[in-house]
């Protein structure tokens, strides 16, 4: 016998694993998975992106991948994309930086500018 | 719990299933494991898209990209490019691949933009062979509504004020269906759901059916409540075997949690579904026949009243909804009645679902708010006709609807706007017809279907449409009398006023309506023995342009019956005694030296 509790706990265990079917992202993260960037260490920088969006509870970002930008020398590349286009790009990037990119930027929108690809340029 | 990057959605709704869509879910397990991607991609097995010209389809998640004819050599392509590197497989995605306008995601696909899905509003985005997905977009909740906060009557008023109507057919208000129903005293009452879909060309029952079953469920467990029923049956098609077992599925998921049976979120509301399997006759999409049917007697209609409203299922008060009003039910609950009243037009609440096939680009299956034009859905929606043909018009309502002829191709379709038009909405079948199409031709296939499926119980349908369909058959063969047509008006008149049942009393639809719009078409055939449209066979004939011919003998090699004759440099002939006029002849011409007597 389910309750209506039961019920509604179904409903947002279930729309977490599903929700990347709804349209309704306020983020998205792309991760450069080309070759160059696979090889740089990509995919443990996006599994830890995963992880920590999936430890706070975020639901409304999607993280998906791309190919190679060109810059293959700054990979693992992360950009974060707003819903009008703009972007900020993330180079250089590790599980550890991942983490702090979704703490910081995704969660609290504070730019990582010390990430960034502005920032890499600079130095 | 596993986290997934993205969601590979397959249809496997019987269009793309049929179109090897099993063989494609099996190549993605393979490709995936190979990738080492089976813990970041997840499969879904989903419904209906409704794009079933372009099928199989696959959708992939997050981004929403659409591919459409998948192969299943091509998944390969999609796991390695797609889901490995993130680089989209252009050339696999819906629209326009030679231009800059390809759509990357279902949403901006134009087969998409202008439809509003409600009753389809889980076909393709859930699996569902998964309660839990169901629930997950809210599923189940309405119910629970319902049964927690609503009185029965709250409930029939919340339908009523609605202005949901029957999307069966008939177009019958269903809260005042249920009224009737609920107003009925007896110990014992019936849900039933009408999922008998006939109509030549109509799927939209099948595919709700087999893309979001729960939605029924949910759905006929409401009106149980509203009207006091604790039983429900779903008569269907036991020429639907997914639908089905996705039918079975879902129910035995419903009980296991509880959404069926005793006792339903502890309110002391029992309610459980049974299934009733038909064996394929179109009069048993007729209610009292449908009953009759679930019964276990032989699928006859009976006289109403009294109507199922009092005396139904052995002779039980009973509601019989079909599939599609029922899965508007748990919107109308959760959005409220005035949310889906604010969408249609002014007695056509909500939307439709019309199943689009016949000349027409993109066959499949399209939801669309209730006064859209019919040139919105065959030109914007439908992707016009192929080959740059002239639409001449399109059909509706099936057996016992009519067509709708390119002059009024600017109407909005509702139910009151078709019935003007002398045809009907029906259950959403429509088939749209180019400038090669006959309509006699078109009158006489329905016609045709309607004799074989009559259940013979009364004579004005049992004889009156065999009667009318020789006069077709005469005209049409070249042998029409001048008097035929009055004829076919008299016995339509007739018949449409004295048959037992909807079938018999809709059955001269087709033939009224294609003389109403088309009447000349008839007269020549009678009056001169011509097909305008050249179509009907005794009225065509084939021949082969001597100083064209190039006696190259392709025209003899291809004919089925050996009915073309001829030598080297003297131009072939064709026996018109013997020709069947299939066309091949003319078709494999390389010198386009055939041509057609119309």
């Amino acid at each position: 016998m389910k309750s209506i509790a039961e019920l509604e706990e179904i409903r947002k265990k279930t729309l977490e694993q599903i929700n990347m079917r709804k349209n309704n992202e306020r983020l998205r993260v792309v991760v450069g998975m080309a070759t160059c960037g696979i090889a740089a260490g990509a995919r443990p920088v996006m599994n830890a992106l995963l992880e920590e969006l999936k430890r706070r509870n975020v639901n409304d970002v999607s993280v998906t991948m791309t190919g190679c930008i060109g810059v293959c020398k700054l990979e693992p590349i992360v950009e974060v994309i707003n819903p009008d286009g703009s972007k900020v790009t993330y180079v250089k990037m590790t599980p550890e930086k991942a983490v702090r990119v979704v703490a910081e930027h995704i969660v609290n929108g504070r730019i990582c500018r010390d990430y960034t690809i502005g920032a890499e340029e600079g130095k | 719990m596993e986290i997934y990057r993205a969601h590979v959605l397959v249809c496997t709704g019987t269009g793309c299933t049929s179109s090897n869509s099993g063989k494609i879910l099996e190549e993605f397990e393979e490709h995936l494991k190979k990738n080492n991607l089976e813990n970041e991609v997840k499969i879904v097995k989903t419904g209906c898209f409704g794009l079933c010209a372009e099928g199989p389809i696959v959708v992939v998640y997050p981004e929403g990209a659409m591919y459409t004819m998948v192969r299943p050599e091509d998944v390969k392509e999609i796991v390695e490019e797609h889901l490995l590197k993130g680089r989209i497989v252009k050339r696999l995605l819906a629209g326009d691949k030679e231009q800059e306008t390809i759509s990357k995601s279902l949403d901006n696909v134009e087969f998409f933009k202008k439809q509003k899905r409600i009753a389809l509003r889980n076909c393709g985005v859930i699996n569902p062979e998964n309660i839990d997905e169901y629930i997950a977009f809210d599923g189940y909740k309405a119910l629970a509504k319902v049964l927690t906060e609503m009185t029965p009557q709250e409930v029939i008023d919340t339908i009523k004020k609605s202005g949901l109507r029957g999307r069966g057919g008939g177009g019958f208000p269903t809260g005042l269906k249920w009224e009737f129903a609920s107003k009925s005293k007896d110990d014992q009452k019936y849900v039933c759901c009408n999922a008998d879909e006939g109509d030549p060309g109509a799927f939209m029952d099948r595919s709700i059916l087999e893309g979001d079953p729960h939605s029924v469920l949910e759905a006929m467990a409401i009106a149980g409540y509203a009207i006091g029923a604790n039983q429900g049956y779903i008569y269907v098609r036991a020429e639907y075997p997914i639908a089905v077992r996705r039918l079975n599925i879902a129910i035995e998921q419903a009980r296991n949690y509880g959404l069926l049976g005793r006792n339903i979120f502890g309110t002391g509301f029992d309610f459980d579904i049974e299934l009733r399997l038909g064996a394929g006759a179109f009069v048993c999409g007729e209610e009292t026949a449908l009953m009759t049917s679930i019964e276990g007697k032989r699928g006859e209609p009976r006289p109403r009243p009294p109507f199922p409203a009092v005396k139904g299922l052995w002779q039980k008060p009973t509601i019989l909804n079909n599939v599609e009003t029922f899965a508007n039910i748990p919107v109308i609950i959760n959005k409220g009645p005035e949310w889906f009243a604010s969408i249609g037009t002014e007695k056509s609440k909500g939307t439709k679902v019309f199943a689009i096939g016949g000349k027409i680009n993109n066959t499949g299956l399209v939801e669309i708010p209730m006064g859209t034009t019919l040139r919105e859905v065959v030109y914007d929606i439908g992707g016009g006709i192929p080959n740059g043909k002239k639409f001449k018009a399109a059909q509706t309502g099936g057996p016992s609807g009519g067509c709708i002829p390119a002059s009024h191709i600017d109407t909005p379709i509702d139910y009151d706007s078709l019935i003007e038009l002398g045809s009907m909405m029906g259950s959403g079948g429509l088939i749209v017809m180019d400038e090669d199409t006959c309509m006699v031709d078109i009158a006489k296939f329905f016609l045709e279907f309607t004799v074989d499926e009559s259940c013979g119980k009364c004579p004005p349908c049992r004889i009156g449409t065999k009667r009318m369909l020789e006069i077709l058959e005469r005209i049409t063969g070249g042998k029409g009398e001048e008097d035929d047509i009055e004829k076919l008006e008299v016995l339509a008149k007739n018949i449409k006023a004295s048959a037992l049942c909807g079938l018999g009393q809709t059955a001269p639809n087709p033939v009224l309506s294609t003389l109403r719009y088309f009447r000349d078409e008839y007269e020549a055939h009678v009056r001169d023995k011509k097909c305008p449209a050249g179509v009907c066979k005794a009225m065509v004939n084939y021949v082969i342009h001597a100083e064209l011919c190039k006696s190259c003998g392709i025209c003899a090699r291809n004919c089925p019956v050996g009915a073309i004759k001829g030598e080297r440099k003297v131009p072939y002939v064709i026996d018109d005694e013997k020709c069947i006029r299939c066309g091949v002849c003319m078709e494999k011409c390389p010198f386009k030296a055939i041509f057609k007597n119309a």
